[in-house]
């Protein structure tokens, strides 16, 4: 089986039905992208499907075909992936950091196609992703700050 | 000063030391296995490098390790205690590198219990003067080896960032380049310490150290271990407490593709496989009869009855000044029991640990709050002495007293008993919210009198189960659990005739444990629930109620005043929405919160704000602590509006997050954090906010529809449209 990932061809054997997290993980030691409830219900394991937002939890490896996939390792390299690092770390979202890489996924994804988001917008958008630490309020600040530093 | 990615090395596991501490040097080591996607680092020898205690290394080019003892959950410490250090050590805070604390109740153990545990909100309190003096004796040491060598009196050099200068001939020296020599000189004692006003690290809202990581993919928690051939396995135990195994079809789940091994304990399966999907399927093809034994029939409705049975005994008396029988005996009296559920911790990383098992080698890699039991109970699952075990600390995808238990480790290691190489075994969310270790249901009873509009007499009688019995022995004694009554008897309000009580009842079946805001969550719940019904009963406005009481507790004054002022209290509010006050003495801290919230005519809630004032000493790192206390908001009105595990013949009735329910973004409210200004030590707050939540929250209510909700969660039949009172 072959995947792009991050903008390299990566080849592994994997059943088809294996969601796409466990061979991020198990597989290709990609280990950014988390699992944290196996039904989509949490968005730990986030990841982009040509620049989309997807649960990659119940996401079957087969269903991918060609579609190019984007990780947290490699969010950094697109300008809203790195916009919003960067103010999760300038605002200090983070606390354990263990939902964060679904967190930022789903922001990044968002300012992709909302570069300007309202309250409702991130509530819409962010809603699927749990933070047990209680980040919220900081990742709301945050995704503000990115989208207002593409604009300034 | 801030720590930025590309200067700071990552967060690393450290050698483990088998042996001990000679003249304060430490002498062996032994290298483990590394996980291959934890950073390449050097073995940790502290051999040629300059390592005056177990916290600090500095090697001749300068790089300066610190051993964190208490391990990061997110609550920073991973800041806050290297902040303490290098303000003493005077070391550049931007170039240190970071490890966690290989297993050593020696050496790392929490001064407050003892033993090397991270937990009770107290990491920055415990090593508050130890970790100063640590860097203290250190500095003295690197100043005692330049003044040396410059031949100059080690009074007239100063240090800062990693440089000893000596301003009269202009010289300076690196900690690195004195490295060496300093580890020659004799350590100082009584090293006098930093006034807090020569404090250049402490009280500034650094950038913490472990933030980096966390935000691109390479931050390696206890569940990112991979080791080179290993395996993947989950399990599932009789979801019945207590039951067993009594017969396994394995012949489907072995033609599963993957699927390497399918392992049969007394009380649970597991399935082996390449990796964690085949095990899955696995799993999920196995068809196992279980022998569900003597919970079979045991209910929620039951265990409240035990409990409710239980809270009409007369309890062990905890503290008690004045007549408390006289006192209720006159006055206006006014009498309520408030009750709290089983609560799931539900750590956004599933509960999980890697074990790789040899006849004579036991090595583990998980995230733990407890690494040093960590090592001696997988020493005892395995059959081998706790020298022959390697346990691994990582950072922890949550902890909230969850990973104060071993029992993950103990499972793996048995598992791992029955695979060839390592294992890393991992709980479905579903199989760790089923079999987590919960906090214990609560039933409290308080009973007061009022005379001339303040509290006469406050009887209060705490009932449940005891977790210091199990878990920490010397926290109960005559009866009485320390942590179940800890805010009941620190409970800040001037009352003449007080007395309060334990009985200790635990629950059949269920295992119990911390979780976060422990004993205290139970009581400032009950306690501030009560005060706001005394209130009523007075006739007074709560936040006017509470502060006739607290004349003599100036810093409660000054937080509920802040809190009050800062949250609009007073000022007109619509139909059903309300505000509710808590007052909180937990964790050394000193916090009042007001939550504004509306209820809707079908009982639903909405947030509207949370403000929240405090004073917790000298605010190590205070940005840290806005963070801690807003997100220990969000985990306690969590708890508030959601949380319940409940039992049905002898299982655990929810599972996952659609059952066992989280506050999302979308309900978040804002959350103001006013910090008041203190030259005192410290206090505690990863668990503040916790606490302060739910009788917050529950007290709008009250304000808002008149409705006094005595048990959590929130039953919004009872606040449906049309019952204001």
């Amino acid at each position: 089986m072959k995947l792009t990932i991050n903008g390299e061809q990566k080849s592994f054997d994997a059943p088809s039905d294996m969601p796409l997290l466990w061979v991020l993980r198990d597989i290709l030691g990609m280990t950014g992208t988390k699992f944290g409830c196996g039904i989509a219900q949490c968005g730990a394991c986030t990841v982009h499907v040509e620049g989309k937002p997807v649960r990659s939890c119940m996401l079957p490896v087969g269903a991918l075909r060609d579609r190019a996939v984007t990780t947290i390792e490699g969010i950094g390299a697109s300008p809203a992936g790195a916009r919003v690092q960067k103010a999760w770390l300038d605002l200090e979202v983070v606390q354990c950091g263990y939902c964060q890489s679904g967190q930022i996924m789903s922001a990044a994804a968002l300012l992709t196609t909302t570069p300007s988001p309202d309250d409702s917008d991130i509530d819409a958008a962010m809603a699927g992703n749990i933070c047990r630490c209680g980040t919220y309020v900081r990742i709301r600040a945050a995704i503000k700050q990115a989208a207002s530093q593409r604009q300034s | 000063m801030a720590a930025s990615a590309n200067t700071i090395d990552r967060v690393s596991r450290r050698a483990v030391l088998t042996g001990g501490l000679v003249s304060g040097f430490l002498l062996a080591f032994h290298v483990p296995v590394r996980a291959f996607n934890e950073p390449v680092q050097p073995p940790d020898d502290p051999a040629g490098k300059f390592a005056p205690n177990a916290f600090i290394r500095i090697d001749a080019s300068g790089k300066t390790t610190l051993v964190m003892p208490q391990v990061e959950m997110g609550q920073g410490v991973y800041t806050a205690l290297p902040m303490m250090l290098a303000e003493e050590l005077d070391a550049d805070f931007a170039q240190l590198t970071l490890e966690h604390a290989p297993p050593s109740d020696k050496l790392y153990g929490n001064p407050l219990f003892g033993i090397q545990a991270t937990g009770n909100s107290n990491s920055v309190r415990a090593w508050w003067k130890p970790l100063r003096t640590a860097g203290a004796t250190a500095r003295a040491m690197l100043v005692q080896a330049a003044a040396r060598q410059w031949q100059v009196d080690p009074a007239s050099c100063s240090t800062g960032n990693s440089l000893v200068l000596h301003k009269a001939s202009g010289r300076q020296l690196s900690y690195g380049a004195l490295a060496l020599a300093a580890s020659n000189e004799v350590p100082p004692k009584d090293v006098p310490l930093k006034e807090p006003k020569d404090f250049v690290l402490i009280g500034k809202p650094l950038k913490r150290l472990d933030t980096p990581d966390k935000v691109n993919g390479k931050a390696v928690y206890g569940i990112d271990a991979l080791l080179p051939d290993m395996k993947f396995a989950t399990l599932k135990t009789c979801p019945v407490f207590g039951g067993k195994v009594a017969r396994v079809d394995d012949s489907a789940a072995r033609k599963v593709p993957g699927v390497q091994n399918v392992v049969v304990l007394e009380d649970l399966v597991a399935v082996v496989g390449d990796h964690t999907w085949a095990a899955i399927k696995g799993l999920e093809a196995l068809v196992v009869e279980w022998d569900e034994g003597p919970n079979a029939r045991v209910s929620s409705q039951d265990i409240w009855e035990n409990l409710r049975a239980a809270s009409e005994n007369e309890g062990a008396v905890a503290k008690s000044r004045g007549d408390i029988a006289k006192g209720l005996a006159t006055g206006d009296k006014l009498e309520a029991s408030y009750e709290l559920p089983f609560l799931a911790h539900a750590t956004m990383e599933p509960v999980n640990a890697t074990v790789h098992l040899t006849p004579d080698s036991c090595e583990v890699w998980t995230g733990t709050q407890v690494i040093a039991r960590v090592q001696l109970q997988a020493g005892k699952a395995a059959g081998l002495p706790v020298e022959k075990v390697i346990a691994n600390n990582h950072l922890l995808g949550g902890g909230f007293g969850r990973k104060l238990e071993p029992d993950m480790v103990i499972a793996a290691v048995r598992i791992a008993k029955h695979v060839d190489g390592p294992v890393k075994v991992i709980w479905t969310r579903e199989e760790d919210i089923r079999h987590d270790v919960y906090r214990p249901i609560y039933r409290d009873t308080i009973a007061a009198t009022l005379s001339d509009g303040k509290i006469a007499a406050w009887k209060y009688r705490v009932s449940g189960s005891s977790v210091m019995a199990r878990w920490f022995p010397p926290g109960f004694q005559k009866g009485v659990d320390i942590d179940a009554v800890d805010s009941a008897i620190d409970m800040p309000y001037d009352i003449p005739d007080f007395h309060v009580e334990y009985v200790r009842a635990e629950p059949p079946a269920v295992p119990t444990g911390f979780w976060r805001g422990v004993g205290p969550n139970n009581n400032v719940f009950a306690i501030e629930c009560f005060m706001d019904e005394l209130a009523r009963k007075a006739g007074k406005d709560p936040v006017v109620f509470r502060r006739s009481m607290l004349a003599n507790q100036p810093r409660f004054l000054a937080a509920l005043n802040l809190a009050a002022e800062k949250s609009g209290w007073g000022k007109p509010l619509p139909a059903r929405v309300g505000r509710g006050v808590c007052v909180q003495p937990s964790f050394a801290s000193f916090i009042a919160t007001v939550v504004e919230a509306e209820v809707d005519e079908n009982g639903e809630i909405d947030l509207r704000r949370v403000t929240c004032a405090v004073d917790t000493g000298i605010a190590v790192n205070p940005d840290t602590i806005e963070a801690q206390l807003q997100g220990g908001l969000v985990f306690g009105l969590t708890a508030a509006l959601y949380g319940e595990i409940t039992i049905d013949r002898g299982r655990v009735q929810q599972s996952n997050f659609n059952d066992y329910r989280m506050l999302r973004i979308d309900q978040t409210p804002v959350i103001d954090v006013h910090l008041i200004k203190s030259g005192e030590a410290p206090g505690g707050i990863g668990e503040t906010g916790a606490t302060a939540g739910p009788p917050a929250l529950r007290n709008a209510i009250y304000a808002a529809t008149g409705v006094a909700l005595r048990r959590l969660p929130i039953d919004r039949a009872m606040i449906a449209g049309g019952k204001k009172a």
